[in-house]
């Protein structure tokens, strides 16, 4: 005899899919689709910056378009690496406030990241 | 766990090896270390923008014994995970998945990581001329 005089469904109801359960898959495979072009970029400039002097790189950092795409790479970059880090996370930490504390700081780090890194892009860019 | 007597999966011990389990296994550990990286990138942003000796020290960094191996391994990991992630990709428009195909695609992953690193660090030790 269930002590719960609630139906099966009632208790069920607001506890499954929210229709949303397929976002961080899909949000994953864009992100890393976006990646696949921004890092081939990100890499070929760096190989083309190789041995150039303080001056030069800033320079080539401050272009409007140079700006653009790192600041996409940046923001694309600490989403994906959440996405990523959040399911091994799920997958191998098993005390429950470990892992719970520790989804909540590659957040925490992530953003951080990210902001300082599209700041640091900003000032050069702008030319402050 | 209740002992069963029944084999578990995956049993360690008998596991016979295979390559589609490592390139698995190495897509999730390239992938941690890719974002650590990404906070060097950062690094590297912040000292351009804070001037020339910031720039300088990182640099200095980047061209130290240890910032060179970090810097190969940082480059083996982004091509494996560019590699094996285009896989996956391709994968997830649902073709590719029968075994000698995946076998073939996991090796195809894990060689062309190499060569391309091995080419950029050979473009990078000539000094930048191809």
């Amino acid at each position: 005899m269930s002590r719960d005089l609630r139906n099966p469904l009632a208790r069920a109801r607001g506890l499954g899919s929210a229709k949303e359960g397929v976002s961080h898959w899909m949000l994953q495979r864009v992100t890393g689709l976006g990646l696949v072009f921004l890092t081939v970029w990100f890499v070929v400039t760096v190989l083309g910056l190789m041995h150039s002097d303080y001056a030069t790189a800033r320079a080539t950092l401050a272009k409007p378009w140079n700006a653009v795409l790192l600041a996409a790479l940046l923001i694309t970059t600490f989403r994906h690496a959440v996405l990523g880090l959040q399911v091994v996370i799920e997958d191998y930490v098993h005390t429950r406030w470990l892992e719970v504390a520790s989804l909540v700081l590659i957040k925490f780090i992530a953003v951080l990241a990210a902001l300082a890194g599209v700041l640091a892009v900003l000032r050069v860019a702008l030319g402050s | 766990m209740a002992q069963t007597g029944r084999p578990l999966s995956p049993h360690i011990q008998v596991y016979k090896w295979q390559v589609q389990m490592v390139t698995s296994i190495l897509h999730r550990a390239t992938g941690i270390v890719l974002a650590v990286g990404s906070l060097l990138l950062v690094w590297g942003l912040a000292a351009i923008a804070a001037g020339p000796e910031a720039f300088a020290t990182f640099t200095d960094c980047a061209g130290s014994p240890l910032g060179m191996i970090v810097l190969v391994g940082w480059t083996l990991a982004f091509f494996y995970h560019l590699a094996n992630g285009i896989r996956h990709l391709v994968q997830d428009t649902g073709v590719g998945y029968s075994i000698p195909a995946f076998v073939r695609s996991s090796w195809l992953s894990i060689i062309v990581s190499i060569v391309l690193t091995v080419a950029v660090w050979a473009y990078v030790l000539a000094g930048g001329h191809a």
